[in-house]
C-alpha cells in the first residue's frame, strides 16, 4: 500500500514555493515582453548596422547560461553596493534574458507582415504609429503568439535557477522536502505536477486564441 | 492634376525610372502598359510618396510630393492606391477594413464612416459581405474591397497597380467592370495594366513604358492602330 510522510503543511510549503515561481515568472515575462517589444520594433525598423550594439548585447544574454548570469549579476550588484534583494536581482536578470528571446520573436513577427499590406495602410494616410497600432501589431500578434507562449513556459521552468540566489521557489521547496523526507520520487512527481498545473492554462489560452483567429482570418 | 517631371529613380545601381514625364488631368484615365519589371509599379509608388525619387519632381495639385515640407499623410488622403495583392487587412472585417482610415485619418465617427463604407461597398457589389473577414473572400472580391477602401477616403486620384494580375482568369472581369464603372463616373485614374482591351476601351490615353521612360503616350485609337514608336509596335505585335 502506498504510504508517504508528506503532510498537508508540506504541501502548503510547496504551493508557497510555486507562488514564488509564479511571481518571478510574472515579473520576468512582463518586463521581458515590454523590453522585447521595444527592442523588436527597433530591430525591425533600423538597419542591421545601426542595431549592432543591441544585437550584440542581446546575443550575450541569449548565449551565456542563465545560471552564470544570475550569479554574476548578484555578485556585481553586491560589489556596486546596490543592496538589491535576491528577488529583484532575479527578476531583472530573467527579464533581460526573456527580452533577448522576445526581441527576435517580435522582429520576426513584424517582418512577417507583408510590405504591400503596410504600404496599403500608409497609402490610406495612416501614420507610421497608426499603421503599427492598427495593422502591424494585430497581424504580428497572430504570428508571435505560439513562440511567445513557448517562451513564457520556458522561462517558468528556467526560473528554478533563481534558487542559486537563495530564493525558495517551487523546485527548491521540493529539494528541501526531499532532504527531510527522503522520498525523492514522490516529491518530484508532486513538484512536476504543480509545474504542469501552472503551465497548462497558459498553453490552453494560447490554443484558444489561435483557434479563434483561425476561424476568422 | 498630377505632373511627373523628368523623374529618375534607382534601386542601388539599377535605374528603373530614367526621366519619366507624364501629366494627368482631372477626370482623365491613363493606362500604363509595358513589359514586366520595367518600373511601371515603381512610378505609381513614387507618385504617392511611398518611394523616394533621385531627381525630378512629382506635383499633385501643385504640391511637390517629395519636398521635405510636404505632409505625406495628408497628401495621401487624395491619392488612393490599389495594389496587385495582399491589400486586405486580414484581422479586420470587410466593413472594418473600409472604415479604418476614415475614422483614424479623417476623424469620422463610427456611424459616419460606416455610412460611407456601406455606400462604397455597395458600389463595388460587396454589400452582403460587410461582416465577413477577407480570408473568406475570393481574390476578386478582395480587390473590389480594396477599391472601396480607397474610395471611402474620397480621393481625387486613384492609382491601380496591376490589380487583376494576381487573379484567376474568371475573376478578372468583375474587377475590370468595377474599374470601368469608376472611369465612367469621371474618377481620375492611372492604371498600370496588362489588360489591353481595358486600356483600349476605358482609357483617355495609353502610355507605353519602355526602358525606364514613357516611350509613347497617345489616345487609345491612335496608340493601338498607329503606334509611332518602333518598340511600341513590337510590344503590341507580341501581345495581340
Amino acid at each position: 500500500m502506498f504510504d508517504t510522510a508528506l503532510t498537508l503543511s508540506d504541501l502548503m510549503f510547496l504551493i508557497k514555493g510555486a507562488g514564488m515561481t509564479l511571481a518571478v515568472t510574472f515579473f520576468a515575462v512582463t518586463g521581458g515582453t515590454l523590453l522585447g517589444l521595444l527592442f523588436g520594433v527597433v530591430r525591425a525598423q533600423v538597419s542591421v548596422w545601426a542595431a549592432l550594439p543591441l544585437i550584440f548585447v542581446l546575443d550575450v544574454f541569449r548565449s551565456v547560461p542563465l545560471l552564470i548570469q544570475l550569479v554574476l549579476a548578484n555578485a556585481f550588484q553586491a560589489i556596486a553596493g546596490l543592496n538589491m534583494p535576491p528577488f529583484v536581482t532575479s527578476c531583472i536578470v530573467l527579464a533581460l534574458y526573456t527580452s533577448a528571446y522576445c526581441t527576435e520573436i517580435v522582429r520576426g513577427a513584424i517582418e512577417a507582415v507583408p510590405t504591400v499590406t503596410r504600404r496599403a495602410a500608409r497609402s490610406l494616410g495612416l501614420t507610421w504609429g497608426q499603421d503599427m497600432r492598427f495593422i502591424v501589431f494585430p497581424m504580428a500578434l497572430r504570428v508571435a503568439l505560439p513562440s511567445w507562449i513557448g517562451l513564457t513556459l520556458g522561462v517558468m521552468k528556467d526560473s528554478a535557477l533563481v534558487l542559486w540566489l537563495g530564493l525558495i521557489e517551487l523546485l527548491r521547496s521540493g529539494q528541501i522536502l526531499v532532504t527531510r523526507l527522503q522520498e525523492p520520487m514522490f516529491i518530484l512527481i508532486v513538484v512536476g505536477a504543480i509545474y504542469f498545473v501552472m503551465s497548462f492554462p497558459i498553453a490552453r489560452l494560447g490554443g484558444q486564441l489561435e483557434k479563434r483567429w483561425r476561424e476568422n482570418d | 492634376m498630377i505632373e511627373v517631371k523628368n523623374v529618375h529613380k534607382s534601386f542601388g545601381t539599377l535605374e528603373v525610372l530614367k526621366g519619366v514625364n507624364l501629366s494627368v488631368k482631372k477626370g482623365e484615365v491613363v493606362s500604363v502598359i509595358g513589359g514586366s519589371g520595367s518600373g511601371k509599379s515603381t512610378l505609381l509608388t513614387c507618385i504617392n510618396g511611398l518611394e523616394p525619387i533621385n531627381s525630378g519632381s512629382i506635383l499633385v495639385d501643385g504640391v511637390e510630393v517629395h519636398a521635405k515640407t510636404t505632409n505625406l499623410n495628408k497628401l495621401r488622403r487624395k491619392i488612393g492606391i490599389v495594389f496587385q495583392q495582399f491589400n486586405a487587412f486580414p484581422h479586420l472585417t470587410v466593413l472594418e477594413n473600409v472604415t479604418l482610415a476614415p475614422r483614424k485619418v479623417l476623424g469620422m465617427t463610427k456611424a459616419e464612416a460606416e455610412e460611407i463604407a456601406i455606400k462604397q461597398l455597395t458600389h463595388v457589389g460587396l454589400a452582403d459581405k460587410l461582416s465577413v473577414y477577407p480570408g473568406h473572400l475570393s481574390g476578386g472580391q478582395q480587390q473590389r474591397m480594396a477599391i472601396a477602401r480607397a474610395l471611402a477616403m474620397s480621393p481625387a486620384y486613384v492609382l491601380f497597380d496591376e490589380v487583376t494580375s494576381a487573379l484567376d482568369p474568371q475573376l478578372v472581369g468583375e474587377v475590370l467592370d468595377t474599374l470601368k464603372l469608376l472611369a465612367n463616373e469621371g474618377m481620375t485614374m492611372i492604371c498600370v495594366t496588362h489588360e489591353m482591351s481595358f486600356a483600349r476601351d476605358v482609357s483617355d490615353r495609353v502610355a507605353f513604358f519602355h526602358k525606364g521612360v514613357l516611350a509613347e503616350v497617345a489616345p487609345p485609337e491612335q496608340f493601338f492602330s498607329d503606334p509611332q514608336h518602333p518598340e511600341t509596335k513590337e510590344f503590341l505585335s507580341n501581345v495581340r
